[in-house]
């Protein structure tokens, strides 16, 4: 066998190795009920928040974020995130909330917002607009 | 009906074009084809004619399609959807450009240009090889024009146009039973406001460039198979992969400036699936051209070559469904959304990826290979095995990109781990230090055979030196970056050592290897330039620090936790904040009415008097149906490093400054004395003379004087506030403190009468809101290095194709 082969076998050995490695962190888009279920695990939250149940005050903690995040199902849990509140999350109609439980909260790394203003739902949008502005 | 006030003739014009350039692009793609196969002289004149005409058809539709669109969009054409959806009557005219590239379609028309000024490129120069690399070209642009056709064949919708009317698109909205509906549409949506960026002007075209070029090593690739001219090909080629390489990096790399200068991600690169997706067919390419290279000079890895280029290519491809079939929408911050065109997109890839690799594995016996082991002295070993880790790494790199795809082919659940940055920097960390030392001792060994002792005696002090700076580095640039473990410290100092062992051995090898020659050296240089890309992403990524780490509110076990993300810092008008090496004030707001961006300046002032200086951090109002605000960042830049901040919350500036109007009462105190105010009470308990503690780190050479004093609301809560009077230099400083839970400002303002011990203190009430910005500051240390060696490769790849040009219109001559 060729020095190149060799090489080659052991180098593509390593990147599936890497990619293993990788699968075996990946996590899963969790439900309240199921993300309680495994504490402490980093899982993806798929929810909404409650209406009036955020509370933030940048002027004492900018790095505290806390709401209620309510799912699918109805089930709900309280959320903490450190960091600030991100624009528009009043507005969103779909969370994705990546971090775990710890205790009796969601313990918040990360808010990805799907935000009405996303393309298809800001058609829709933009269609009340225009509506307003006929009337 | 009939409508009042529309213009339909653009529209219509462009729905011309679209179907003229799909036919037209489908007639070159023909009679190029039929050139290639022809073999009688005349036949294939006519042919030729033919296909140039049918291209050159092409080219002007293409152009007119541009030329609609932006007339469209610049005279405010509502009754249009692209314009009515991406552009508004208020945005400046040089943004006009970016809302072409805001909406997938004029994304597809920008692509579709670049071919078709490359084809003409091709035309002009290719000679033997027009016929066959036009074919797969003209090919291409059917498949963009169809992208952009919109038409109903057979009830399927094939592309989307970008010359339909608001009104077929919402036919149920009820304004639109009005004929003068117009008139009640009186502006656009807007361009998002991230796209309002100078880079986005540049950095999609150039990008596209990039994107566009990267066909034409294929289509020598798929030349050659299809030609059984194994050989020919190989040369006209490699100015090619150099010229879509420079192009590329260098769009993918503007990118990532859009990012520093314009995102907030808090930094030029995040591992987001849409940056990866470009990365990704760059560094196969670049595999490609180094294989490339390595069969012009020694006849190996022909068929790595051939794979390379046509795997660069179907990244492209892949790429382009990743970032439009709004498959990342999960995962990434800025994919587009989905139009429905997924079948399509895929198809685009099937088109190209089936026939080229059939081709290719019916040709493969014959592709000429070398049987012989490959000296390890030799530049191609090390070369192939360079190509080789780069190609791996992307492999890597796409395959954990794709995890959404697997999802939906799957059916699976899966989400990207806790930490997929990480993941990304722990394994490409490796990549960088093989790939370091591989570009700097390759280029010491020659094709083929080199005696090991030319190799070491040439490679020897460059190598020392290599040593000896990575050796200073590691003791005095106080790299210590400890999230990851000792393994990834060390695994940082090696890749440092790689990239700058890569800087100085190709600079030295301009002159070792080439006795001074510049005009040779363009890979030198590019070597070089890409060493130092690797030297200032080491070290602006592991010394980036944060300056406004904020402790408030943390549990003390989490405070000194370097993960945790309390990363941004509140301040109220006009009170300095302490951060770090600055005290920082956030003094005024102002609207600038032609960008409509509001600038904050941000005062930042070196505790050690040396410096003081503004940022302006700026937001801007979204585009209609979102609300709120988008932040732009701002930095300072020094030799050796960036100040960088920007704002992350902000609450509602016109509300508080119809309620912000109050100022300072003055009241003369003494210790002892108790004050009330609106919600309270507060004493004055001691006056601490420089004091040593907790919260204050005074000298006894310092003049300062602290205040004591608990605030007491009616409530019965206590806080405790401590305002600063200092000499500093001779000159006073004063350094206000507050509680903000009761709105409340002290200051500290001067030593009223020393004997009667009264002193004056501001107070300050605000009436519930108090105007203040919160933001994030980071210092990066060294970005300056990455920005230089990005403008060096790209320099040094066009030196090595105006090079090669040279060198083969001189092997012509003779």
């Amino acid at each position: 066998m060729k020095k190149t082969h060799i090489i080659l076998l052991v180098l593509i050995a390593v990147s599936i190795a890497v990619l293993i490695s990788f699968m075996g962190d990946v996590t899963t888009y969790d439900t309240v009920t199921s993300a309680k279920e495994k504490p402490g695990k980093f899982v993806h939250l798929i929810a909404r928040m409650e209406q009036n149940s955020m509370q933030y005050d940048p002027l004492n903690n900018p790095n505290y974020l806390s709401f209620t995040a309510v799912d699918s199902l109805g089930n709900s849990i309280k959320v903490v995130y450190n960091n600030t509140k991100p624009t528009d999350i009043e507005k969103s109609e779909r969370l994705v909330l990546k971090g775990k439980v710890e205790g009796d909260h969601f313990e918040c790394r990360d808010i990805l917002l799907k935000c009405p203003s996303k393309y298809k739902d800001d058609m829709n949008a933009a269609k009340k607009e225009l509506v307003s502005a006929s009337e | 009906m009939e409508f009042v006030g529309e213009h339909l003739l653009p529209g219509q014009l462009g729905h011309f074009f679209a179907i003229l350039s799909l036919v037209a692009s489908l007639v070159a793609t023909f009679a190029f084809f039929k050139v290639t196969n022809i073999k009688e002289i005349n036949e294939k004149k006519s042919w030729t004619r033919l296909a140039r005409g049918a291209f050159l058809a092409e080219t002007i539709s293409v152009i007119a399609l541009f030329v609609t669109l932006y007339y469209i969009i610049s005279n405010h054409l509502f009754e249009y959807k692209y314009a009515w959806q991406h552009s508004s009557r208020s945005l400046q005219v040089e943004y006009l450009l970016s809302c072409f590239w805001e909406g997938q379609e004029g994304s597809f028309m920008l692509w579709s240009f670049w071919h078709c000024v490359l084809g003409w490129i091709l035309i002009w120069r290719a000679k033997n090889w027009e016929a066959p690399v036009m074919t797969v070209l003209s090919f291409a642009q059917f498949t963009l024009a169809t992208m952009l056709v919109g038409i109903y064949f057979f009830n399927v919708k094939v592309g989307s146009s970008p010359f339909v009317l608001l009104r077929n698109e919402m036919d149920n909205a009820p304004i639109f039973s009005q004929p003068n509906y117009l008139e009640f549409v009186k502006d656009g949506n807007g361009l998002n406001a991230l796209l309002q960026n100078y880079w986005m002007v540049i950095h999609p075209p150039i990008l596209f460039l990039g994107f566009a070029s990267t066909i034409v090593p294929f289509a020598y690739a798929m030349a050659g198979l299809w030609t059984r001219d194994h050989n020919g090909w190989t040369k006209p080629a490699i100015p090619w992969a150099a010229f879509s390489g420079g192009i590329l990096g260098l769009g993918i790399m503007m990118g990532a400036a859009w990012a520093y200068e314009s995102l907030t991600f808090g930094g030029y690169w995040a591992w987001d699936p849409v940056e990866n997706a470009s990365l990704v067919p760059w560094m196969v390419l670049v595999a490609g051209m180094h294989t490339n290279l390595i069969y012009r000079s020694s006849g190996y890895s022909l068929k790595s070559t051939y794979v390379f280029y046509i795997l660069a290519f179907m990244l492209v491809l892949y790429s382009t469904f990743l970032t439009r079939s709004g498959v990342l929408g999960d995962t990434s911050v800025h994919a587009f959304t989905d139009l429905g065109m997924n079948v399509q997109l895929v198809l685009f890839m099937l088109v190209f990826l089936v026939p080229s690799f059939t081709l290719f594995f019916v040709r493969s016996k014959e592709i000429p290979t070398i049987k012989r082991e490959e000296n390890t002295y030799s530049r191609e070993f090390w070369m192939f095995i360079g190509s080789l880790v780069l190609f791996l790494s992307a492999f890597v790199i796409i395959v954990s990109t794709s995890l959404p795809v697997f999802n939906k082919i799957l059916k699976t659940n899966w989400a990207v781990g806790e930490d997929p940055e990480g993941f990304h920097n722990q394994v490409q960390i490796f990549v960088a230090i093989i790939i370091g030392l591989l570009t700097a001792v390759t280029q010491y060994l020659k094709y083929k055979d080199t005696s090991k002792s030319y190799f070491w005696r040439k490679a020897l002090i460059p190598t020392i030196m290599a040593v000896v700076l990575t050796v200073i580095i590691a003791i005095w640039g106080n790299i210590s970056y400890d999230k990851k473990g000792i393994g990834f410290l060390i695994a940082i100092h090696l890749g440092v050592f790689a990239a700058v062992y890569a800087v100085v051995a190709n600079a030295a090898y301009i002159w070792v290897g080439m006795n001074g020659k510049l005009k040779a050296a363009g890979a030198s240089i590019a070597h070089v330039g890409f060493g130092l890309v690797l030297v200032g992403i080491l070290i602006s990524s592991s010394k980036k620090t944060v300056l406004s780490h904020n402790t408030t509110g943390m549990s003390p076990l989490k405070v000194g936790d370097k993960e945790s993300p309390l990363e941004n810092i509140t301040l109220i008008k006009g009170i300095p904040t302490d951060m770090g090496k600055y005290m920082v004030t956030f003094r005024k707001d102002t609207l600038n009415e032609r960008d409509r961006k509001r600038y904050y300046e941000i005062n930042f002032r070196a505790k050690d008097g040396k410096e003081n200086f503004n940022l302006y951090p700026d937001i801007i109002e979204n585009n209609k149906g979102s609300e709120g605000v988008t932040p732009n960042p701002d930095a300072r830049h020094y030799w050796h490093k960036d100040i960088f901040t920007y704002l992350t919350f902000l609450a509602n500036p016109e509300k508080i400054r119809a309620q912000d109007t109050t100022t300072f009462r003055l009241k003369n105190v003494a210790v002892g004395d108790t004050l009330f105010y609106t919600n309270g009470l507060m004493i004055l308990n001691e006056v601490l003379v420089n004091p040593n503690n907790d919260k204050f780190k005074f000298s006894p050479q310092d003049t300062a004087l602290v205040l004591d004093i608990s605030v007491i609301s009616k409530e019965g809560n206590r806080f405790k506030a401590q305002p600063v009077l200092q000499i500093v230099d001779g000159a006073v400083q004063v350094l206000p403190d507050t509680v903000m839970a009761q709105s409340l400002v002290l200051q500290f303002n001067q030593v009223k009468d020393q004997e009667k011990g009264l002193l004056e203190l501001g107070v300050k009430e605000t009436s519930g809101v108090l105007d203040f910005v919160t933001l994030k500051a980071y210092e990066f240390p060294f970005i300056n290095v990455l920005w230089i060696g990005i403008i060096l490769t790209v320099i040094g790849f066009f030196m090595s194709i105006a090079h090669r040009l040279n060198l083969m219109a001189r092997e012509k001559k003779s």
